[in-house]
């Protein structure tokens, strides 16, 4: 390969150690011990103590230096992201960037989430449209589905197809929130509306959990305990709405320079991916982000979904095999990359795919983003 | 729930008492925005003046809330996206009609809830 080909950041990252804690309810933890438990087991599945650390980047845990104090970890890089979700995409690109420029060696990344026990429901309060009543990312996903099924036809019943694969992941995920109650199309469209056009169904699961990735040079990765995962491309391109209005274009604009990018950075084409891990916060995000991703052309997003062709087994493209936030642990993408991991180390169990070599990760939010992951 | 005022968007409430839409215009593309903002987003410079909207406008997307957020807003209760004919969205209530009679696309207009605790919230109905 000639060398001005290959962008500067393929292959250089890789994952060298992943953690999940117990997902549920735990009103007697926080994301501080969540997210302890959950670097420790990263930590064990490296071959590392908390003194190889040299880089942290804590998300939803309130403060970086009391969990960095915590962990007794001194590092010479150290930063806390944003809450949204698409900062586990951000907070991946940053360590990948620390590890390429020696502004550490080895980063920790760690999420921690007790929304649960502490009864967060993402909506109300003041801002810019609560005097209107509008509030709740789901109500805004709610208003870009509207106009979706407007300017192409798509109904509900679309939907049905990606909660019911997801959740029938979640059945053969022993750790999933939700293993062992399988749900039906019907029971979809069936369920009670929380922001109509959406239905419970149609929105992320809210528990406690952590996760935690530890990402480091591919070559230091190689000498470590389980097989390197290589970062192999990543894009992103923000596209922020006047108001804080909801998207008109459900993101087209910014996933067309996304996808424009993300391929060619990986050296990885669309039709070599073995599966997909997509931010699905709520049902529309996944079809928003297929149709973005050139999966398939705009407004084609409902008719690609039928009959299965996101469900381990009998779809062609497998997509949050671990039941993703709709049906396995709302962990804010960390835990779907965490997922991509696991596929391609060959961990999963009853819902490996197949000799799953390359896997992408999308997030469709006014930052969209995604990365290309492959066996090292 | 009372509207989040700060300095830019205090001449828009002060206007919707008085029965008017306002919406800011960047003077230098001609263009309007809201929410109102120090600056012009299409150009990043303060060259902005104040104009009344037509208070008209298109349905371009809504919702029905079932969960109850706001402790004043009885659930269910539809949230309304309009496009102005100035071009600004506004996410805004319903008013003198169901949810079951909107259709996305039809024309909407301006109409100005009586004051509560001093505010006058701008809503929209379905144009006749």
């Amino acid at each position: 390969m000639n060398i001005h080909d290959s962008h500067p950041l393929r292959d250089k990252a890789a994952f060298a150690g992943i953690g999940t804690s117990a997902f549920g309810n735990f009103p007697a933890n926080d994301s501080y011990g969540l997210g302890c438990e959950a670097l420790n087991m990263a930590l064990d599945d490296a071959g590392l103590r908390p003194g190889d650390i040299d880089g942290l980047i804590v998300n939803r845990i309130p403060s970086y230096e009391r969990f960095a104090e915590m962990m007794g970890i001194n590092p010479q890089y150290c930063l806390l992201t944003e809450t949204p979700g698409r900062f586990s995409g951000v907070s991946l690109s940053l360590a990948m960037q620390a590890v390429a420029t020696g502004a550490a060696k080895t980063v920790a990344l760690v999420y921690g989430n007790n929304g649960r026990s502490k009864r967060v429901n993402y909506g109300g309060g003041d801002s810019q449209w609560s005097a209107w009543g509008m509030t709740s990312p789901g109500a805004s996903h709610a208003m870009m589905w509207r106009r979706h099924m407007h300017d192409y036809g798509t109904t509900h019943a679309d939907l049905g197809w990606v909660a019911e694969a997801f959740r029938h992941h979640a059945c053969l995920n022993p750790d999933a929130v939700m293993h062992g109650r399988p749900i039906t199309r019907d029971d979809h469209a069936t369920a009670r509306p929380i922001c109509e056009p959406l239905k419970l169904l149609d929105y992320c699961l809210i528990n406690d959990g952590a996760v935690a990735w530890i990402i480091t040079s591919a070559e230091r990765a190689r000498d470590m305990r389980r097989p390197p995962v290589l970062i192999s491309g990543y894009a992103r391109q923000d596209n922020f709405t006047y108001g804080s209005a909801p998207p008109t274009d459900y993101w087209q604009g910014a996933f067309a320079k996304v996808q424009s990018e993300i391929y060619s950075r990986a050296g990885i084409g669309r039709d070599e991916l073995s599966g997909l891990g997509i931010y699905d916060n709520f049902s529309p995000t996944v079809l928003f982000s297929l149709e973005g991703m050139g999966f398939c052309p705009h407004g084609e997003g409902g008719n690609f979904v039928k009959d299965g062709t996101l469900r381990l087994g009998t779809g062609r493209l497998p997509t949050n095999t671990s039941g993703g936030h709709l049906s396995d642990s709302y962990m804010q993408g960390w835990g779907i990359i965490a997922e991509c991991v696991r596929q391609l180390r060959g961990d999963c169990g009853a819902r490996q795919i197949p000799n799953a070599e390359t896997m992408q990760y999308i997030c469709g939010t006014n930052i969209a983003l995604s990365a290309i992951f492959r066996r090292g | 729930m009372k509207p989040v005022i700060d300095v830019w968007s205090t001449p828009f409430w002060d206007a919707a008492r008085e029965g008017r839409l306002l919406v800011q215009r960047c003077t230098d593309t001609g263009q309007c925005f809201f929410p109102p903002a120090p600056v012009s987003p299409f150009t990043g410079r303060p060259h902005t003046e104040w104009v009344e909207s037509s208070g008209r406008g298109e349905l371009f997307s809504f919702v029905v809330f079932h969960q109850k957020y706001f402790p004043g807003f009885p659930t269910p209760y539809p949230v309304v996206m309009v496009k102005l004919d100035e071009g600004p969205m506004l996410l805004t209530n319903l008013r003198g009609a169901e949810a079951s009679a909107l259709k996305i696309g039809q024309r909407m207009h301006v109409v100005f809830d009586p004051d509560v605790d001093g505010i006058t919230l701008p809503q929209f109905e379905i144009a006749a």
